[in-house]
């Protein structure tokens, strides 16, 4: 298997995990949530240095989803990568869990930044990406930004900044910038409430290198990351075109589903498509996938309570 | 020594700390030459970082600092920085990132400039936020003591400088400590708490009511938050009454604080001399005259509470 289909099984994994969690929790954000996770899945397994078992090594590489309504997405990835076991992510904003409804550093070792009140997380990852610099660390830094949250004026300051911060010693050429371009806010598309377009021109005259993938293209997201590595003397942005929902048809690219959690049917429908099974091969499918048959199940049994 | 502004106190006492420890770093947003940090950028330029007006943005970059083991100083005027409250709250208080936010020309001493410049309501925000400490020293040699503990405290930390010049208050060997206020003068009839900028006057106020038979015990309060609930509650005790004098909002600042905290544990009356209102531009000495802060305004407020 090629490291592109193992990543793209891992992507669509954490899909299935995500509608579960969701599910479960009853409330959060699916839409963010699996337009986002391709992303994650490309930076998490195979580029990022971490080491679950040491969240506070200092030349760890940092993951800072600013967006961070988006975290179920994360939750799966740290699961995955052994921060916590699988079966605690259907913990999600539940009482004394660690897996709050948006990030806490503190409570979960392994979060770089508590996110969620948006605007915050660029400037958290410009102070990390400095700090770094300045004890001559080799870690990179990745931040991820919603679209519809570089609405907010903090993310202008610091995309003013960031060029030349640092600079002539220290340039934050360790920090990487994605937006996960989805064009979809809560209240409705982006272009509705207050476009962010032209997007590209905005980040490039703020004096950054930007470079525009297909965010669900695993090679294309690897690709424009090696290409962020190496550019020296400031960060690099990548605008990456994503589907809100993407992979589960009836939350593709539709407003309601940035913050409603799916009902047990409908998660049941949705991990389905993800896995890409039509309807008549379910039962089959399920007789032979006893993983993701527990799942179904579980979630069924939510569905009678 | 002669009178000293904290925010100059701090200045110096930076470049001091920065020598001993290379963690210490500055952020600024365009007001260096007024928080005092210039001379640390100039010393150590690879260590200072001037983000532009953008305190949001400085907050932020501090935090992530702080979470790389740095120890930064971010700096602005009272009003501005922390009138970025979110930012604090989330990317500061809840991440426990190590901060030390640095507020200059807190309060209505600032004068001319008037009120957009004015830190009046600054610990109020801070109070309601859990992880962040609050210290506001009164003179040169507390300001530096308690930039010294900042450096060494791990956590969050507001510090509250004045523009103006302190006089010396605190008595020969005084340390900082966190938590622990100082009794600057003993008195009987009144508990007088003044923090910061108003510890002189609060103190030249009681000598002048010791000519009229009034005894006031005066407390420099220099640590917010926590109180020193222990002193607060023994001089309260004896004394049955309880002034506090700050140039703040007298909502929500050391004010409350002290009475919320004897509501609690002792009720006891407690008059709030401070800021009602906005500020407003003026000679600093005719706004403390004005908002009755200056050594008559607080003599007179204090013989009236006694005789209510």
């Amino acid at each position: 298997m090629t490291a592109d289909g193992k990543l793209d099984a891992i992507a669509r994994a954490c899909r299935v995990q995500i509608i579960r969690m969701l599910t479960h929790a009853g409330s959060g954000h699916p839409g963010g949530s699996l337009s986002v996770i391709d992303l994650l899945v490309t930076i998490a397994f195979g580029r990022l240095r971490h080491d679950p078992k040491r969240p506070d090594w200092p030349d760890r590489d940092r993951l800072v989803l600013s967006k961070g309504h988006a975290v179920p997405a994360l939750y799966t990835v740290m699961a995955r990568a052994g921060y916590f076991p699988e079966a605690q992510l259907i913990t999600l904003r539940k009482l004394g869990s660690p897996l709050q409804g948006h990030p806490d550093r503190v409570a979960l070792p392994g979060i770089e930044a508590a996110t969620g009140s948006l605007g915050q997380g660029l400037s958290i990852a410009c102070g990390l990406a400095l700090g770094l610099k300045l004890a001559s660390s080799p870690a990179r830094v990745y931040c991820i930004l919603g679209d519809g949250e570089i609405q907010e004026g903090q993310v202008w300051e610091a995309a003013m900044t960031a060029p030349k911060l640092g600079q002539p010693d220290h340039p934050l050429d360790n920090l990487t910038v994605i937006v996960d371009y989805n064009r979809i806010q809560l209240d409705d598309f982006t272009a509705r409430i207050c476009d962010l377009e032209p997007l590209v021109a905005k980040w490039q005259a703020f004096g950054w290198p930007v470079i525009e993938i297909d965010g669900h293209d695993l090679a294309q997201i690897d690709k424009a990351l090696d290409q962020a590595e190496a550019t020296h003397g400031g960060p690099t942005l990548i605008v990456a075109h994503t589907v809100k929902g993407k992979g589960v048809s009836f939350m593709e690219n539709n407003p309601e589903w940035h913050g409603k959690s799916p009902k047990p049917e409908e998660a049941v429908a949705a991990i389905r498509e993800i896995l890409g099974v039509t309807e008549a091969a379910w039962p089959d499918y399920l007789a032979t996938d006893t993983a993701t048959r527990a799942i179904v199940d579980e979630l069924r049994a939510l569905g009678k309570k | 020594m002669p009178a000293k502004a904290s925010r100059a106190a701090f200045g110096e006492a930076l470049i001091e700390l920065g020598a001993r420890d290379e963690r210490v770093v500055t952020l600024d947003a365009d007001l260096s030459k007024s928080t005092m940090t210039m001379n640390f950028a100039k010393k150590y330029p690879g260590r200072a970082f001037n983000l532009g007006i953008a305190e949001s943005h400085m907050i932020g970059v501090g935090a992530g600092l702080a979470l790389t083991g740095r120890i930064p100083f971010v700096c602005s005027f009272a009003c501005f920085v922390v009138g970025r409250f979110e930012t604090i709250r989330i990317s500061v208080a809840y991440t426990n990132a190590n901060v030390k936010i640095v507020g200059t020309h807190s309060g209505i001493a600032i004068g001319e400039d008037g009120y957009s410049q004015m830190g009046l309501e600054d610990i109020a925000c801070l109070r309601a936020l859990p992880n962040v400490t609050i210290v506001q020293p009164a003179d040169e040699m507390e300001t530096k003591q308690v930039i010294a503990w900042a450096v060494e405290h791990p956590g969050p930390v507001y510090l509250r400088l004045t523009r103006q010049n302190l006089e010396e208050v605190s008595p020969d060997g005084y340390r900082f400590q966190l938590g622990r206020w100082v009794t600057l003068r003993p008195g009987t009839d009144v508990t007088v708490i003044a923090s910061g900028g108003t510890v002189f006057n609060a103190l030249e106020a009681a000598k002048r009511l010791q000519t009229e038979g009034v005894s006031a015990e005066v407390i420099n309060a220099a640590s917010i938050k926590p109180l020193d609930e222990e002193m607060l509650v023994r001089s309260a005790t004896r004394t049955r009454h309880v002034v506090t004098v700050e140039d703040h909002s007298i909502a929500g600042g050391l004010g409350g604080a002290v009475a919320e905290a004897l509501g609690e544990m002792l009720p006891t009356p407690v008059k709030r001399l401070g800021v009602i209102g906005f500020g407003e531009s003026g000679d600093p000495k005719g706004l403390y005259a004005k908002h009755g802060l200056d050594v008559e305004g607080i003599a007179r407020s204090i013989k009236k509470f006694l005789n209510r």
